[in-house]
């Protein structure tokens, strides 16, 4: 815990953009919110990537998860059988406040992290990369098909939209001091020490299997949490929980350099920024006097090519996959040009 | 008896040796590339729909259908080129998880382009339709297609197999895929060894391209992604080091979703991805290293 100072440049990061968020118009300050939302999903993924160094495609299943428990659980007693004519009996009556639905998304996200990490946690590589990505299709399918546990096809509205900007930093810190805290237990040293090198680890008897596991765990609860987070941000369905946001999501790890907090941040308000900006464009703005009227569809194209340009020219990220310090000078430590292998 | 009980008739299963005769081909197209680069080229699937619409814009301008094919490959080629060049050769050499986010990366940049380009309602390629009518062959409806897949798949698996086995850029390219840097050392052309796997690999997709718009007419930015998604994970499941296991996986996996696909009542097909990726999961656990791999090469990945 001494190193309490690299904490300090992720959360200013998040501050300031909520702060900023509250002096933009009512319109956009969704496009705050939703960067925020973002965060907290991102920080999820680096908790577990960017500590172990094995990829997954998998935890955009966590936040689907989180969303459908928070949703199912606050959508008001009164309208549950509009929009889920076919509940399941005992989610029908059940009904929560906002924190405490966030909280349960959470614990549904982890258990389901840990159930799913038990067998998979002993593939590596690209075993490990197609069952978690085996993982993604299947929670889509029973979710897309599964009416007792939610709302199948159709989109969560009706739920309540309490994550505003306040709500939504709030989740980002509370996520990255989280994933702050594991990175500097005995648990997240151990992992990133089987990432730099797993021979070694395993020597001074680090069990790859175990920690891998926990920080699964614990990416899960922090996924399941944005997940809630996102469900009460805007009417979420199956497909905005499938593949674009694990594209995106990934995308903004890796652009901002998973090997540390501060990348997922980092990349995650930097891709945000463009994402946003474009799509402000593509309805039409002005940049310097001139008119801007983008074709819809646009900020995909560029979130694509600047991953890929990202993936070639610096694998590392932007930040390179290190921490900001700030104890009497600015320096940066941190895992060295390590691209997640 | 055993086929009565599981509901499965002679068309079912016609449809389902279809799909997997097209799988495999996909397969072995991933697979080519990965001996030679250690790359899965997640963007596979959009070389075929780059192909695919290829075949709607032609059959859209009223083209013969022998020239809306030469279009197809002309253009699945030079994507497949294009993405030699700007994607796999500077990725070179860094880690498979690196290479297959960055080809997911492009994936998802050619789908953008597509949607931008041809929207979300895509287009219709109708030139090739005489081949999806039925053929009646005692009593039991065949679509012609049916029979066309899996000639063509025989036929390119064969051609390929001698193209391996009996050329020199053939065994230029196995050896390439046994150990890069030694055959290097032995003379081997990497470029060339690379870009003939990517040239071989693109003709694949091309074919596939024509074959799945026979079947799935209506072309969108989506199209044969779930097909590669699934075929993936089959090759992973075969085993992605050695072109045979990696062919079997494909066509297994496409097998098993057509015949399951065509016998399953409809309360439970609609599981079916479900049922397949489980099966998918339970397999890399007991075998990671693939189901038909029986080599005993250390782990690469």
């Amino acid at each position: 815990m001494r190193r309490l100072d690299e904490l300090v440049a992720p959360v200013v990061l998040v501050v300031a953009a909520a702060l900023l968020g509250s002096l933009a118009s009512i319109s956009n300050q969704t496009y705050f919110t939703d960067t925020l939302v973002k965060v907290s999903i991102v920080v999820a993924l680096y908790v577990f990537i960017g500590n172990s160094g094995v990829l997954s495609f998998g935890h955009i299943s966590f936040v689907a998860l989180g969303a459908w428990t928070a949703g199912v659980l606050t959508v008001p007693p009164s309208e549950k059988p509009a929009i889920m004519p076919n509940l399941a009996e005992f989610l029908l009556h059940r009904h929560v406040g906002n924190v405490t639905s966030l909280a349960l998304a959470a614990v549904v996200g982890g258990i389901a992290a840990f159930v799913v990490g038990i067998p998979l946690m002993r593939l590596s590589g690209l075993a490990a990369g197609i069952a978690t990505f085996a993982v993604l299709e299947i929670t889509y399918n029973l979710l897309q098909y599964e009416e007792r546990i939610g709302p199948g096809l159709n989109a969560f509205s009706s739920v309540p939209e309490t994550t505003g900007l306040r709500q939504a930093a709030i989740g980002a810190v509370v996520c990255i001091v989280v994933a702050f805290v594991y990175a500097r237990s005995r648990f997240g040293r151990l992992l990133r020490a089987t990432r730099e090198d797993d021979a070694a680890a395993r020597a001074v008897g680090a069990s790859v299997y175990r920690q891998r596991l926990i920080a699964f765990t614990v990416s899960g609860l922090l996924a399941g949490l944005a997940g809630g987070l996102y469900v009460h941000l805007l009417p979420v369905n199956v497909n905005s929980v499938h593949l674009d946001l694990t594209f995106l999501t990934l995308a903004m790890l890796v652009v901002g350099g998973s090997g540390s907090l501060l990348g997922a941040v980092v990349g995650t308000l930097a891709v945000s920024a463009i994402d946003s900006w474009l799509a402000v464009a593509e309805n039409g703005t002005s940049v310097f006097g001139l008119n801007l009227d983008l074709p819809a569809g646009t900020a995909e194209i560029v979130v694509g090519v600047m991953m890929a340009a990202v993936l070639i020219l610096r694998p590392s990220g932007l930040t390179g996959g290190r921490e900001l310090r700030l104890r009497g000078r600015i320096a940066w430590r941190g895992s060295a040009s390590r691209a997640p292998a | 008896m055993t086929l009565a009980i599981l509901n499965i008739d002679w068309q079912t299963l016609a449809d389902g040796l279809a799909l997997g005769a097209i799988y495999a081909l996909m397969a072995v197209g991933i697979g080519l590339v990965f001996g030679v680069l250690r790359l899965v080229n997640f963007a596979y699937g959009q070389l075929v729909m780059a192909g695919a619409f290829a075949l709607a814009l032609a059959s859209q301008w009223g083209w013969p259908v022998w020239a809306g094919i030469v279009l197809c490959f002309a253009v699945v080629l030079a994507l497949s080129v294009a993405m030699e060049h700007l994607v796999f050769r500077p990725l070179r050499g860094h880690s498979p998880a690196v290479m297959l986010v960055a080809t997911f990366a492009v994936a998802f940049l050619l789908q953008s382009i597509a949607l931008l380009w041809f929207g979300s309602l895509g287009k219709i390629a109708t030139s090739l339709a005489s081949l999806n009518r039925p053929w009646t062959l005692s009593g039991v409806d065949i679509r012609k297609i049916t029979i066309v897949a899996v000639i063509v798949a025989a036929l390119c698996l064969l051609l390929l197999h001698l193209l391996l086995e009996r050329t020199e850029v053939g065994l230029h390219m196995r050896a390439a895929s046994m150990d890069f840097s030694t055959s290097r050392m032995l003379g081997v052309r990497a470029n060339r060894v690379i870009s003939f796997a990517v040239l071989i690999s693109g003709a694949l997709a091309a074919v596939v391209a024509v074959m799945l718009t026979v079947q799935t007419p209506l072309v969108t930015p989506d199209f044969a992604l779930r097909d590669t998604i699934v075929v993936l994970a089959g090759v992973v499941v075969g085993g992605l080091n050695r072109p045979i296991p990696a062919t079997l996986g494909g066509f297994t996996i496409g097998f098993a979703t057509g015949v399951l696909g065509g016998a399953l009542p409809t309360n439970q097909s609609q599981y079916l991805p479900t049922f397949v990726f489980v099966a998918v999961i339970l397999v890399l656990l007991v075998r990671p290293r693939g189901l038909f791999d029986f080599s005993r090469s250390v782990e690469r990945v």
